[in-house]
């Protein structure tokens, strides 16, 4: 692994409601620098808990939090926010800006001056191709679902982050515009240098963006490798979770022979 | 149209509707200056939040005119304060209560638009604004008020439209605004002007309306233009209604009014007389009776008429009855006291009476109020609106035994037509009313001296006790108003056509008693 890791997580922990639930239990967890890490877990299972710790979202109860080889306790969270992309489910655009307003919005809070988000706005618009003529003034409500994820994504990259913290960021979107969508984004974290950490429920879209993929359940860490290295996994769940990227592959291998005509 | 009314009513507008404009604006501003802030304080806050909505929910269950009237008293009781302990003094007349009163009005509607509009925004929408690295503060201005706005700017809108409207019951506290036509018309039955007030209140209601949705549409829509034509336009009625209070310089001599109609009379009158003599006058007509008292004490109004057992028995809450001179003459020294001039007696007494149609009353044989005692029990009786809560009252009821059957509250000039038509058998009437002698009426006689006498007495402020110009142009009008003459203008006041305007009855008046 090299160097330092970029994201540190260090037998952190939280839990809601006077401690009644347990979101993060004891979690211990390096991301590395050009990493792009896939947090896999069902509904409940603490992912989205344990991305929002990042960025002060959400504060950890126990454990060290490191970003960039600081603390995050001791950064402000608004500049520590402020320095990290974040992707929202379904884009989570500020309905009453135009498309150009909520791209550049970060570079706005960071006192950028008027031209030089300008013109990082179309730079941006033509990294997550989007037509800069066409949806520059656009509101949100008059763009597609995948058009208002890649806007979503450009708005995360807007202030040049290191790292990018993606919530659930293609699950609402169909299979074409997803898979479209993953491809370009992937392209984007090698192109830029960037380090990702994407939460998702879908063990294929994990297995094919990611370098590694997290297993989480309960709140605790299961697994943690590649996908190579999650096959030889022994625990029951990460090989249900398996199960149905290779039913899917070999069926799909079955029908679409690559001598045949599709 | 070739009705005078009409050209009377325009005359007034520049003055009636530029208050009127003034002191809604005035008390929409610090509405939402006090009620935004609140708002937003409050919209996290569970506990504070019902707090404020309950409280303004109070506020306005309170009818218009209540909370006005109760604003002149408690600022009256504030600038005594302030003059003991601080060293200044401010006018509780007027202006400042109507504005704070209609302030307190127009908190509802926005408390209520913002908490809820606030609340009514996307949490998801609220987590990116932290996500993307925006302080509270930021997401706040950024995303949630913009938001907001539309619902907002809907109660703000109705706000407007509650202040305009409310603010034509601010007449009676002394602001002048466009409810002066409705007190004025509605007094002497001038239905021109009632009508006029209505429409003219209407009418600038909705324009204001109009002007805010043109606000709200622009910066809904992002259309620069559009805001800046309904913020140019509210601005320019400000500055319309501002020109003629600069221009128009401030009147040096104010007549005040109460509201009935020999009121209105008598203030057009005095109001002529300065005039002629050469002061700068204006009018403050329609005043409470109880507000008008302290506003001459308070140097707010300069002159007026009230009457000797008014004052006699609520002022200075006396409840035995002296013989006329005697009260009138203590009532001087009394008055002297709060540094009030009585100037003199106009000639003619206006005092409560028991009045029944003559041939009911002969009929029964009934002359005084003593005959009519043993036949109380089966009759009801009529008076305005504070008869029966008067100290009189209670005399009359004490020195006669009488109780009636029922007793009702009625607008003083609809009482005599209710009398003479059986809606009720008896009604406390004024004896200068010019309707008595109209519908065939007697009053009847008061053997036992409950009722005080009530001469018409001018009355002069403070700071006027040693103006002889003011003194020179009232002291014609002294001891020259005889019964039949009051009587005659106060019928011809009632009247509704264009000869009954309390200025064309004034002249009327002057023809009669003036000088030949």
């Amino acid at each position: 692994m090299p160097a330092t890791p970029l994201i540190a997580y260090a037998h952190v922990g939280k839990s809601f409601d006077d401690g009644r639930v347990v979101a993060v239990d004891d979690v211990s967890l390096d991301v590395a620098e050009g990493e792009f890490l896939a947090v896999v877990g069902g509904s409940g299972s603490g992912k989205t808990t344990l991305l929002r710790l990042a960025n002060r979202l959400i504060e950890a109860d126990r454990g060290r939090i490191a970003v960039e080889g600081e603390d995050v306790s001791r950064i402000d969270p608004i500049l520590l926010r402020r320095r990290i992309g974040y992707v929202f489910q379904s884009g989570g655009l500020f309905p009453h800006l135009t498309v150009a307003d909520n791209v550049g919005i970060t570079p706005k809070l960071l006192g950028w001056p008027q031209a030089e988000i300008s013109a990082r706005v179309d730079e941006l618009l033509d990294l997550v191709r989007l037509d800069r003529a066409q949806h520059r003034d656009r509101l949100p409500h008059e763009l597609s679902g995948g058009q208002r994820q890649r806007v979503g994504v450009a708005r995360a990259l807007a202030a040049k982050p290191r790292i990018v913290l993606m919530d659930e960021p293609f699950g609402a979107l169909d299979p074409l515009t997803r898979d479209a969508l993953g491809d370009d984004y992937r392209t984007l974290h090698r192109e830029l240098a960037l380090t990702t950490v994407m939460i998702t429920h879908d063990m294929t879209e994990a297995l094919l963006l990611a370098d590694r993929v997290a297993v989480m359940r309960g709140g605790k860490l299961l697994a943690l490798g590649t996908p190579a290295e999650l096959a030889a996994n022994t625990d029951a769940y990460v090989g249900e979770l398996l199960r149905t990227p290779r039913r899917q592959a070999e069926r799909l291998g079955a029908l679409l022979p690559r001598d045949g005509t599709a | 149209m070739s009705d005078p009314r009409w050209s009377e009513a325009l005359a007034h507008l520049p003055d009636y509707l530029g208050n009127h404009v003034r002191v809604s604006v005035a008390a929409l501003a610090l509405g939402l200056l006090i009620s935004l802030p609140l708002a937003i304080i409050a919209r996290n806050r569970p506990v504070l939040r019902g707090t404020l909505l309950g409280v303004a929910s109070i506020v306005q269950t309170v009818p218009g005119l209540a909370l006005l009237a109760l604003f002149y008293p408690l600022l009256l009781a504030l600038t005594a304060l302030t003059a003991t302990w601080l060293g200044f003094s401010f006018s509780a007349f007027g202006f400042l209560p109507a504005v704070l009163a209609l302030a307190l009005y127009s908190m509802l509607p926005v408390l209520r638009n913002t908490i809820t509009g606030l609340s009514g925004v996307d949490p998801a929408v609220l987590e990116a604004a932290q996500g993307v690295g925006m302080t509270p503060r930021q997401s706040l201005t950024m995303v949630e008020l913009p938001l907001a706005l539309p619902v907002m700017m809907a109660g703000i809108r109705t706000a407007a439209v509650w202040v305009i409207g409310t603010a034509t019951l601010s007449t009676p506290i002394g602001q002048t605004s466009l409810g002066n036509y409705i007190f004025a018309g509605l007094q002497t039955q001038n239905w021109v002007f009632v009508l006029f007030g209505c429409f003219a209140a209407a009418v600038l209601a909705l324009v204001v309306d109009q002007l805010l949705a043109l606000i709200e549409n622009g910066l809904r829509n992002r259309r620069r233009v559009r805001t800046a034509l309904g913020g140019l336009g509210i601005a320019a009625l400000i500055a319309a209604t501002l020109v003629p209070a600069i221009a128009r310089p401030q009147a040096r001599y104010v007549v005040g009014a109460k509201t009935f109609t020999e009121q209105y009379v008598l203030s057009a009158l005095m109001a002529q007389r300065l005039q002629a003599a050469g002061l700068s006058t204006a009018t403050r007509a329609g005043l409470g009776s109880n507000v008008i008292f302290d506003a001459l004490a308070a140097g707010d109004i300069d002159v007026y008429v009230d009457y000797s057992g008014t004052l006699w028995a609520n002022q200075f809450h006396h409840t035995d009855i002296k013989p006329r001179a005697e009260l009138l003459s203590e009532l001087k020294t009394t008055l002297a006291k709060q540094d009030i001039t009585l100037f003199g007696e106009l000639g003619f007494e206006n005092a409560y009476a028991l009045v029944m149609p003559k041939k009911r009353a002969d009929q029964l044989g009934i002359h005084s109020i003593a005959d009519l005692a043993s036949r109380a029990a089966t009759m009801s009786i009529a008076g305005d609106y504070e008869f029966f809560s008067r100290p009189e009252w209670a005399g009359i009821q004490k020195a006669y035994g009488l109780t009636f059957r029922a007793q009702r509250q009625m607008q003083p000039d609809f009482m005599y037509a209710a009398v003479a038509s059986g809606e009720v058998d008896v009604i406390a009437g004024y004896t200068s009313d010019g309707l008595i002698a109209k519908y065939d009426l007697v009053a009847l006689a008061d053997d036992r001296h409950a009722i005080p006498p009530y001469d018409a007495i001018v009355l002069l402020s403070p700071k006027r006790r040693d103006d002889e110009v003011l003194k020179a142009a009232l002291r014609p009008l002294l001891g020259r108003i005889g019964i039949a003459e009051m009587r005659e203008a106060n019928l011809r006041a009632s009247g509704n056509d264009a000869s009954s305007s309390p200025d064309a009855v004034a002249r009327w008046l002057w023809e009669k008693v003036g000088p030949r």
